[in-house]
């Protein structure tokens, strides 16, 4: 600011009224204004300012008014002085307006300012379950290669969990499969061990030829502990249609794992046993992110559908062949997202699913 | 199954070098899959020596006890002491203090010198001890991890041994052997012998295979052999319940000797115990050969045997010593006493070899899998000859079992073996299965040559002949499980590799993507976690009581829950009718771990049996059944609906600055129950409801347009709460999804949205307290016709200027009209129109 301590009080209601025609009055009230103006800090004292200077009582505006009372052949002269004066008045009032509102403004903006980080939260998070999810992807995997997903029951007769599967009824596979039974034992039902019975109901119900993903939960009768619990997930693929191989099989295995692990990720068979698929093997899949390094993991079993099996749902086995697979969803969940002890996932604490959210 | 290499090796060329670990990998390439690993010097570490104990000094103490200080020499007379370290004497005598008293002067036993380690990583050390420095220990069976007994030391004479001083003891008591335990697969019977896994050895290697059974010369069957008939009256699917039983006499063993060391090493590393050298010498021909013998004492038995079924109620005593109630399906060996053993699964105690037997009867036959099972289950009983049995054990080994049996029995225990022979039975007719050429290709998705096909299958054991178009393949007695076409193609390629499968991926039909419903329940599950709910997976196990206050909505009611025979716990023995007593027991285990505001669902199975409960008999396998049949197995399973559940505790969030969380309480229920209809589309009727597990005065009950019932919320009952110690207040819902998403719209309608101005009015109404709002609010929006296009509860008041017994209830109507903007007396009209409804109907008083 270039005031100077003299002008300090032009601004007072007894300012000298300049002569309208004396141009260098005018001049010194403009100069008086001008400086008063800069020196407004705010918009209150720029009000006052404005008053003062541009009000009725102002010196100009008096000076102004005082033109009326001089001859005509003045006031032309006299009008001269004094309207630029005004204008160069209010022109500085509204550019000292303008910067005093921007300065208004950016303080408020600055006093306005909050901790962002202690923001509470309002919204609360939900999450669905790690193992509902992973079903849900493993699904759509297969839903992207045509497959449909199948769905049953999880009480069961004991013939769509066993003989339909080619369990002979005194065979030890039957009793491999710690089965939960229900009372009384004459009525044949069965919590299913495997979701195994809704292939059975698949190849019933559907039109040929099938591909069919069965996801669903199954029970065995193993007490909870760090690797076991008694009701777990499973899901279980089936393809059935003419001239279907072991190749085809190990393609659609391999297809699915690299969807799941990256497409380092392999399978490897080896030969096995269940009553239901001949040739029969255990599935190992090399799983690239595995935590320690790349490395096989024992992941579930498959083969090719025991002839037995299409008979007890009227297909042809001379005309039609299929393939079948089962996996663990605990153990995918456990080796894929590195959960390190089963009961995390199945004792319902809120934080392991929290933690997931709605991803997997 | 667990394999000593040591036996291993004598069939099969298993590399000298070779580790249980190099074996198993073999093993699993031809689907033998490895359990464990099992080698005594894990545990066991030397020096372990044979000792010869010089003096032995007995010293009595003043705890009371005595003990013997013992010079035993460690090293032979004359020779060096080569070993060096703490505690090994230079002289090659020991000095060492030992409790035991089993033992005198001159005695031959074992000697752990300082420095070896004992299984439990007992570390053996000179060390000071009632006034001597004791320098190794003389050892008993137990601490050397090869006995239970604890009794004394172990004095080698006992078993027959008389080795030079300073032998490694490790090496003489076979501790240095070492086995692979291997998981047979049920079809695979033949593997619970050294014979087949050797076999199964050399497929998996390539390399040559001996056969045990092959080196057993046995003598041609005699008539004069002990007496047996088989009568089976009553076959088990039309099978013999024993089609061969092999009888060898051996008279004069002498039941003192010892079992040898490299035999008992052998069974321990097998998982079998020694008992004494008569009874290890029936369990290693059983583990060589795969056959189970039972021993008899000749001087116990009278007359002849006779194979055949109980007669109901008839009783044995095991040599368990249990005495058993026979059923009339257990296939038993008689004598003239009566019942002598249950077939293939234990043998009788009155006849059983004790420690005075001196002439031994041989029984070596093979028994029908399925009636062996049965009587195993039946008695509970499973032995290491039944599980063989069950899976199948080669018909033309017993003769040859019971002929090793008589062999070791005459080089082991001494004896003569009589001349006579039994062997009485008829062979089961050869399995011939036909294999065309082009199966094995057809069925795996590679080609085979003539040789890998006729090879493999000839390296299997069986005979293979070509005919036209392929070959007719007789399986080898000892795998009945090779039945078919199938059976063939995986032993093939088994053997030549699953490796060798190539990889193609088949084509699916366009497929129709996930099903309606598969579509609306991951919405429906995602919105409700979307809204903040978390989801949450609980076991399906409830209890008789939970059943019955959750699963029903009237109390007293009778409940029908699924039973389980064989439940983990007696008291959750029941199948749920309820999710909610699972998220009961998940609040509570939250709330122990610090959890307390909660927000749980769950969408699971609920099972609601009906009259019908399962059906009495199943159809049989490998044939469909006929289609009323089929029906009735439908018919039997219990209805299980998809059912949504969520429970809310505590507060909707934690506390935070400047933030004072709300509580969840019953509105919170009720809203999710009609966020679901929202987001389904369903149009959801609440109203006043009434359930055994909620509070009286404050349930919801939802229902669909149609009447049926999807299910409750609100408030769970204040004394339910308190018995579940759950925080006061907590709140439920449960509801019917499949009810739900079956209600749900195939294609939703649009309707079309009016651009002109709304004219709003609100009205306050003044009802007795009794009347509920919904009811008001649909009467409401009944009376005020189609201008109207939303109607909402906005406030309930009671108190001053109301009046006792009354309540004001204010609602917001809005008004639109599709092609006009309505003027102020059309909105007044309608609005007139529904509060005379209003009135009518609950005599409300508009304020």
């Amino acid at each position: 600011m270039s005031e100077t301590p003299e002008h300090a009080g032009t601004g007072s209601p007894d300012a000298q009224v300049p002569d309208p025609l004396d141009a260098s009055s005018v001049a010194a009230a403009v100069d008086a204004a001008l400086a008063d103006i800069a020196a407004a800090a705010d918009l209150d004292a720029l009000k006052a300012v404005r008053i003062a200077h541009t009000g009725e009582k102002s010196p100009l505006s008096l000076a102004n008014r005082g033109i009326g009372a001089l001859p005509k052949e003045q006031k032309s002269a006299a009008g001269k002085n004094i309207g630029p004066a005004r204008g160069r008045i209010n022109q500085a009032l509204a550019a000292r307006t303008t910067e005093l509102e921007a300065e208004r403004d950016a303080r408020i903006l600055v006093e306005e300012a909050v901790d962002v980080t202690a923001a509470p939260r309002r919204r609360r998070a939900g999450a669905r379950h790690p193992l509902s999810t992973l079903q849900e992807r493993v699904s759509d995997v297969f839903v992207g290669m045509g497959w449909e997903i199948a769905e049953g029951p999880e009480l069961e007769s004991e013939w769509f969990n066993f003989d339909a599967l080619n369990f002979k009824p005194d065979h030890p596979a039957r009793e491999m499969q710690d089965t939960f039974f229900v009372e009384p034992p004459e009525a044949h039902l069965v919590l299913r061990t495997h979701t195994s019975p809704v292939q059975v109901r698949s190849m019933l119900e559907r039109d040929l030829p099938i591909y069919v993903l069965c996801p669903g939960k199954v029970f065995r009768t193993d007490e909870l502990d760090a690797t076991h619990t008694p009701v777990f997930h499973q899901f279980e693929g089936l393809a059935i249609d003419k001239g279907l191989t072991m190749a085809d099989l190990v393609g659609t295995l391999e297809h699915f794992t690299r969807q799941l692990f990256g497409d380092e990720a392999k399978v490897r068979l080896r030969p096995n046993y269940f009553p239901f698929t001949e040739p029969s093997a255990e599935l190992d899949i090399w799983h690239p992110g595995a935590k320690g390094g790349p490395r096989w993991i024992e992941w579930g079993g498959c083969g090719m559908v025991n002839p037995n099996v299409l008979r007890a749902t009227g297909i042809d086995p001379d005309v039609y062949s299929g393939f079948a697979f089962g996996m663990g969803i605990e153990r995918a969940l456990m080796f894929r997202n590195e959960v390190s002890d089963m009961r995390d996932m199945i004792e319902g604490d809120v934080r392991f699913s929290e933690h997931f959210g709605m991803e997997i | 199954m667990r394999i000593p290499l040591s036996w291993l090796r004598e069939y099969a060329a298993v590399p000298a070098d070779a580790t249980a670990e190099d074996v198993m990998a073999e093993l699993v390439k031809v689907g033998l899959e490895e359990e464990d690993v099992h080698r005594p010097t894990d545990e066991l570490k030397g020096p372990v020596v044979v000792g010869q104990v010089l003096s032995l000094v007995k010293e009595p103490q003043s705890n009371g006890k005595t003990i013997n200080w013992c010079e035993v020499r460690v090293v032979p007379e004359g020779a060096e002491q080569t070993l060096t370290g703490d505690g090994i004497d230079p002289s090659g005598v020991q000095g060492i203090v030992c409790g035991a008293h089993n033992f005198v002067e001159g005695d031959k036993v074992v000697v752990t010198l300082p420095g070896a380690v004992l299984p439990g990583d007992f570390r053996i050390s000179p060390r000071k001890t009632y006034g001597h420095v004791s320098a190794g220990m003389i050892a008993s069976v137990r601490e050397l991890g090869i006995g239970d007994d604890h009794d004394g030391i172990l004095v080698l004479s006992t078993l027959g041994l008389d080795p030079e001083v300073g032998t490694d003891a490790m090496e003489l008591l076979g501790l240095y052997d070492e086995a692979a335990e291997i998981n047979v697969t049920p079809d695979r019977g033949y593997c619970f012998s050294i014979r087949g896994v050797a076999r199964e050895y050399a497929h998996a290697t390539g390399t040559g295979f001996t056969d045990p059974a092959g080196a057993v010369v046995v003598p041609q069957a005699k008539d004069a052999g002990y007496p047996v008939r088989l009568e089976d009256s009553a076959p088990i699917y039309g099978r013999p319940g024993c089609d061969r039983f092999v009888a060898r006499t051996v008279r004069g063993v002498d039941p003192s000797r010892p079992t040898p060391p490299w035999m008992s090493a052998r069974l321990r590393l097998a998982g079998i115990r020694s008992i004494s050298l008569v009874v290890d010498i029936s369990n290693y021909v059983m583990l060589e050969l795969g056959q189970p013998l039972h021993f008899y004492d000749l001087d116990r038995l009278s007359g002849d045997i006779v194979v055949r079924r109980a007669t109901a109620g008839e009783k044995l005593r095991t040599l368990d010593d249990r005495e058993r109630t026979l059923d009339a399906e257990d296939l038993l060996i008689t004598d003239a006493s009566g019942p002598i053993g249950i077939a293939g699964v234990m043998g009788g105690a009155a006849t059983e070899v004790s420690d005075g037997t001196r002439n031994v009867l041989i029984e070596s036959a093979h028994f029908e899998e399925v009636g062996i099972g049965r009587s195993r289950r039946r008695h509970r009983l499973p032995s290491e000859a039944s599980k063989r049995f069950e899976r199948g054990v080669d018909w033309n080994v017993a003769d040859v079992a019971a002929q090793r049996a008589v062999e070791l029995l005459l080089e082991l225990a001494g004896g003569t073996a009589d001349d006579a022979v039994t062997d009485v039975g008829q062979a089961p007719a050869p399995r011939v299965i036909d294999l065309a050429a082009d199966f094995p290709a057809r069925l795996i998705g590679r080609e085979f040559t003539d040789e890998q096909i006729r090879g493999t299958l000839t390296d299997l054991g069986a005979t293979v002949d070509t005919v036209d178009g392929g070959y007719r393949v007789t399986a080898p007695s000892w795998r009945t499980d090779l039945e078919t076409r199938e059976d063939l193609t995986e032993e093939i390629i088994r053997l030549v590799g699953y490796d060798t499968i190539p990889s193609t991926l088949p084509v699916a039909p366009p497929g129709r993507g996930l099903t309606r419903v598969q579509q609306q329940r991951r919405r429906l599950l995602n919105a409700l976690a979307g809204a903040g709910l978390t989801e949450v997976l609980s076991y399906p196990f409830v209890s008789e009581k939970a059943n019955a206050v959750f699963g029903m909505p009237d109390e007293g009611a009778p409940v029908a829950s699924v039973k389980l025979a064989n439940p983990l716990s007696a008291e959750l023995g029941y199948l749920r009718r309820s999710i909610l007593p699972g998220l009961v027991e998940l609040v509570k285990r939250n709330s122990s771990r610090g959890f307390r505001d909660l927000a749980l669902f769950e969408a699971g199975a609920v099972f609601l049996p009906g009259a019908t409960l399962g059906t009495e008999s199943i159809p049989p396998l490998g044939i469909r059944p006929d289609d009323d049949v089929l029906d009735a197995l439908y018919a039997g399973i219990p209805d299980q609906p998809q059912t949504i559940a969520a429970l809310f505790t505590g507060h909707e969030t934690t506390p935070s600055a400047g933030v004072v969380p709300r509580s969840w309480d019953w509105a919170d229920a009720i809203d999710v129950v009609q966020l679901m209809g929202r987001i389904t589309g369903v149009d959801i009727v609440v109203r006043q409801g009434s359930h055994q597990a909620f509070h009286p005065g404050r349930t919801a009950e939802f229902s669909l347009r149609s009447g049926e019932v999807l299910g409750y919320a609100g408030e769970l009952h204040p004394k339910l709460i308190a018995a579940q110690d759950l925080p006061a207040r907590t709140v439920a819902l449960e509801i019917n999804a499949d009810l739900l998403f079956d209600a749900a719209a195939d294609v939703i309608v649009a309707r079309p949205l009016s651009t002109y101005p709304p004219a709003t009015q609100d009205v306050a109404l003044v009802v007795d307290s009794g009347v509920v709002a919904g009811d008001v609010l649909e009467t409401l929006r009944e009376g005020a016709g189609e201008l109207l296009e939303d109607v909402s509860l906005f406030d309930v008041y009671t108190g001053q200027g109301i009046g006792e017994g009354r309540k004001s209830l204010a609602f917001a109507l809005r008004f639109r009209a599709p092609d006009r903007t309505l003027t102020a007396e059309e909105a007044s009209a309608a609005r007139d129109a529904a509060v005379a409804l209003a009135a009518e109907r609950f005599g409300a008083v508009q304020r």
